[in-house]
């Protein structure tokens, strides 16, 4: 992919090269290193405008500017099923946090078939998906201010 | 909720209750099957000794928009340590929606002997039962497959016309929102491709969750036949045609009425509305 994060285009490259197995590994250990937003970010009962729309695992995303221009990203997941909502906040975090802007405005949503494999179905697809169109949307968001 | 042999279903045999699977998982002849939506919640902790069977991966064709043919289901079978005599218990997410998906599909290939575990797999967590990430190492059984038959619990688009042409029932699991046409997709759930909203012409809606406590297992025989024969107005001996959207929670309500209230003529048309909502022609009601 052009003219996207560079962890992230690494990370898709790992991720072409698994067989399913390897892949569902790969993403489980992700997804059990996630970290929930911190108590210094936002608190329970989460805002509603933070909500990530059509994500049935309950998503909430947050973007933190940093000194350096950058965003860093932060996830909940309220559903305890969530597993690939954890798995995906743990890498939009990994792979955008930090990185330039229009980079991070440049991703796709359809990453999600590529880090989940074509398997997804559709319904759980869209709602990780929404949860990279929110992330983006803040990287978006940043740019449009500034210029 | 009550012990399953007391709900007066017409076929209990095809529910077992988690304290059954605990007391039966490592049985021989017993082989436990997850099947979910989510790829990940397998991987993330399962029922010791339950082998994962994917909607997608496994029983759909990679390429066509259909399932897997009589080599690739004897394949499956052999892999995950199915013969034919084998008793299949299936459980998964979402109230069972995949599991009861998996045991239709087993049904194309007369495996009859294929139950479902009452409550899924958030009945079995929330009853705080082991769960493992170890991945059992079955040995490959012996699996004779027979060719698949769709003539009698699969519905085409084509069957479907007939259907209404002969008035006959048909229910529409789908949300109320879906079938009066307001919206393409389940609430909370994003849209699913289809270009028209609505129903099947004379479909009635009873959405898959009428049949289900808030626990995920499913409802007694009495207050099934409320819901489906005192309000839907089905009969026992109707011929019926349930659908939803790609036929996942039409499975479910499949299973209610073939298994629990003993209906011998259900056909589940998987083709559903993401078929029938962007077919050119057919009859849509809102």
């Amino acid at each position: 992919m052009d003219n996207v994060p560079e962890p992230l285009n690494q990370m898709l490259g790992e991720l072409d090269s698994l067989d399913r197995v390897e892949r569902a590994q790969y993403l489980l250990e992700l997804s059990d290193e996630f970290e929930e937003v911190p108590q210094s970010i936002a608190t329970r009962p989460f805002p509603e405008n933070r909500r990530v729309p059509k994500c049935e695992s309950e998503a909430f995303v947050w973007a933190q500017d940093q000194e350096d221009g950058t965003l860093k990203f932060h996830y909940a997941v309220e559903n305890p099923l969530g597993i690939s909502a954890r798995a995906m906040g743990a890498i939009l975090d990994e792979t955008m946090s930090g990185q330039p802007l229009d980079q991070v405005a440049n991703v796709a949503p359809d990453i999600v078939h590529r880090i989940f494999g074509r398997q997804l179905s559709m319904g759980k697809g869209e709602g990780l998906a929404a949860m990279v169109e929110l992330t983006t949307f803040e990287a978006r968001q940043r740019l449009s201010r500034r210029n | 909720m009550s012990d399953i042999n007391s709900r007066g279903y017409a076929n209990a045999d095809a529910l077992v209750s988690t304290d059954w699977v605990a007391e039966h998982a490592n049985d021989e002849g017993v082989r436990i099957v997850e099947s979910n939506e989510d790829p990940l919640l397998y991987p993330s902790g399962h029922i010791p000794g339950a082998v994962e069977i994917d909607w997608a991966a496994d029983l759909n064709d990679p390429l066509r928009r259909d399932y897997l043919d009589r080599d690739g289901f004897a394949s499956l079978m052999s892999s995950k340590g199915i013969s034919n005599d084998t008793t299949v218990v299936l459980y998964g997410d979402r109230s069972n929606w995949w599991a009861c998906y998996a045991l239709w599909i087993f049904q194309l290939f007369g495996h009859t002997n294929a139950k479902i575990m009452d409550g899924g797999r958030i009945k079995w967590e929330s009853e705080g039962r082991e769960l493992t990430r170890d991945v059992p190492d079955v040995a490959t059984a012996d699996y004779d497959a027979p060719e698949r038959d769709d003539s009698v619990v699969r519905a085409f688009r084509e069957d479907v016309l007939d259907h209404i042409g002969t008035s006959g029932k048909l229910i529409d699991v789908r949300s109320p929102e879906e079938y009066r046409g307001e919206r393409l997709h389940m609430p909370d759930y994003p849209n699913e491709g289809a270009v028209r909203g609505g129903h099947v012409p004379g479909a009635a809606n009873v959405p898959w969750a009428s049949a289900a406590n808030e626990d995920g297992t499913f409802k007694d025989a009495a207050a099934l036949r409320d819901i489906y024969e005192g309000n839907a107005g089905l009969a026992s001996e109707d011929d019926v045609i349930v659908y939803c959207r790609i036929g996942e929670r039409s499975s479910h309500t499949w299973f209610v009425l073939t298994n629990l209230l003993g209906y011998g003529n259900v056909r589940n048309y998987d083709g559903s509305w993401t078929e029938w909502g962007n077919s050119v022609g057919v009859p849509i009601e809102k």
